[in-house]
């Protein structure tokens, strides 16, 4: 088994599946009817990406277990999400704010994964890169329209991007792994794709009216398996109908 | 030996199970078939990555052809190159009109933030002062209209390329 490729599988799957997850809980709560179809929509794109991407993690593994596997039957510290995605959706301007920074990620990373030397790996970001540009510009849109929309809109709007601030950094996590498969072209740096990030945060939140922290703190952690409590929650409810009945079938 | 002609032929009575109108051949999601003597294989492809009605469409694929009495049936899931409603059917452009649903258009550049969604004629009255209520309508290959002329609510089949 390629331990790195494995590792990658797991970051951009786990990804997917716990930002999937998040917007999913807005299932019956959207503040109006139209939002909350939209939002199950993207839930549905990245579960759906989630699949896709662990079903490979699964076959690189070779180990027996398959994609439900690993979604519902590892523990927290085997997770490789980034802390952003897992952080609690609060309110509806925190839910698409984080949505935002980690849209403004997942393009220009999808980009460049198209160009992947792993096949695979290529038809994943090709597929998942059409529908990545629609949550884009739907988050961009909320960012913009929340910021400098209301007095109150945009002081929530502030408020979140003050919260998750300090976990964008880790987006850009590197350690061996990337240069293992980087030597093989199998993924690509992210110098150039914070780069890019960068400028996308940049030019949306100037239209937002919105302010850019100071340079503080950075929390790191879930590229790692060190997460926040709010994971242990999450994988409570996902992970509760296969530890309370192994092997239930839908 | 049946020949792949016949295989796409039979093809034609699976339909969509979210859009019953389309059938998977016009829908494009039918990418190769392949006979090699009595095992015929079938490639299809997901219009979205969550689509749950790939498991769906490729049961009854497998359904249709066991009931023209061919039981050897593979079918394949593949990524690439990716679906784009480019590949749906002129004839299938007809049927979703006629079944209620407005066909992709082109639209612009995604990047371009708040610009104006694409003129969409209403499938009901043809008239194109229509409005989009969402991008994201009841599934995810479909945005949510209104006409402004006879008021009704309709689907529209969004582009994706």
């Amino acid at each position: 088994m390629n331990k790195h490729l494995f590792e990658y599988l797991l970051r951009l799957g786990d990804d997917s599946l716990i930002i999937g997850h998040r917007l999913s809980e807005w299932c019956g709560h959207g503040p109006i009817l139209e939002e909350d179809i939209a939002m199950t929509n993207m839930a549905l794109d990245f579960i759906g990406q989630a699949t896709t991407i662990l079903e490979y993690a699964a076959k690189v593994e070779n180990a027996g277990r398959d994609a439900d596997a690993l979604a519902f039957l590892r523990y927290e510290r085997e997770y490789r999400n980034v802390l952003l995605v897992e952080q609690p959706n609060e309110d509806f301007a925190v839910t698409m704010v984080r949505q935002f920074l980690f849209d403004a990620f997942r393009k220009p990373l999808y980009e460049a994964l198209q160009n992947s030397s792993d096949e695979q790996i290529a038809a994943i970001a090709e597929k998942s890169l059409k529908e990545t540009k629609y949550h884009l510009k739907h988050s961009s849109e909320w960012v913009i329209r929340l910021g400098d929309g209301t007095e109150e809109s945009h002081e929530k709007a502030q408020y979140a991007i003050d919260t998750l601030w300090r976990y964008t950094d880790e987006l850009f996590f590197e350690n061996e792994v990337d240069a293992a498969l980087q030597s093989e072209n199998i993924v690509p740096s992210l110098i150039p794709i914070r780069e890019e990030w960068q400028k996308t945060v940049t030019a949306v939140l100037a239209e937002a009216t919105l302010t850019i922290p100071q340079n503080g703190w950075k929390q790191q952690g879930g590229r790692t398996g060190l997460h926040s409590e709010n994971l242990g929650y999450i994988l409570a409810e996902l992970q509760y109908m296969q530890r309370a009945y192994p092997g239930m079938k839908w | 030996m049946v020949s792949e002609l016949q295989i796409w032929q039979w093809l034609e009575e699976v339909s969509d199970p979210e859009i019953p109108v389309l059938t998977v051949v016009d829908l494009g999601v039918v990418r190769s078939v392949k006979t090699n003597g009595d095992h015929v294989k079938i490639v299809i492809t997901p219009t979205y990555s969550g689509c749950p009605a790939m498991q769906v469409i490729e049961e009854d694929i497998k359904q249709v052809l066991k009931f023209k009495g061919i039981d050897q049936v593979e079918v394949e899931l593949v990524l690439s190159p990716a679906w784009t409603t480019d590949w749906i059917s002129e004839k299938g452009r007809i049927k979703l009109k006629e079944y209620g649903i407005a066909p992709p258009a082109d639209e612009v550049d995604k990047s371009v933030l708040f610009a104006d969604p694409p003129v969409i004629e209403c499938p009901l009255c043809h008239s194109t002062d229509t409005r989009m209520i969402s991008q994201f309508g009841s599934t995810a290959c479909k945005a949510h209209y209104q006409c402004n002329s006879c008021l009704e609510p309709f689907d529209y089949f969004k582009c994706l390329k």
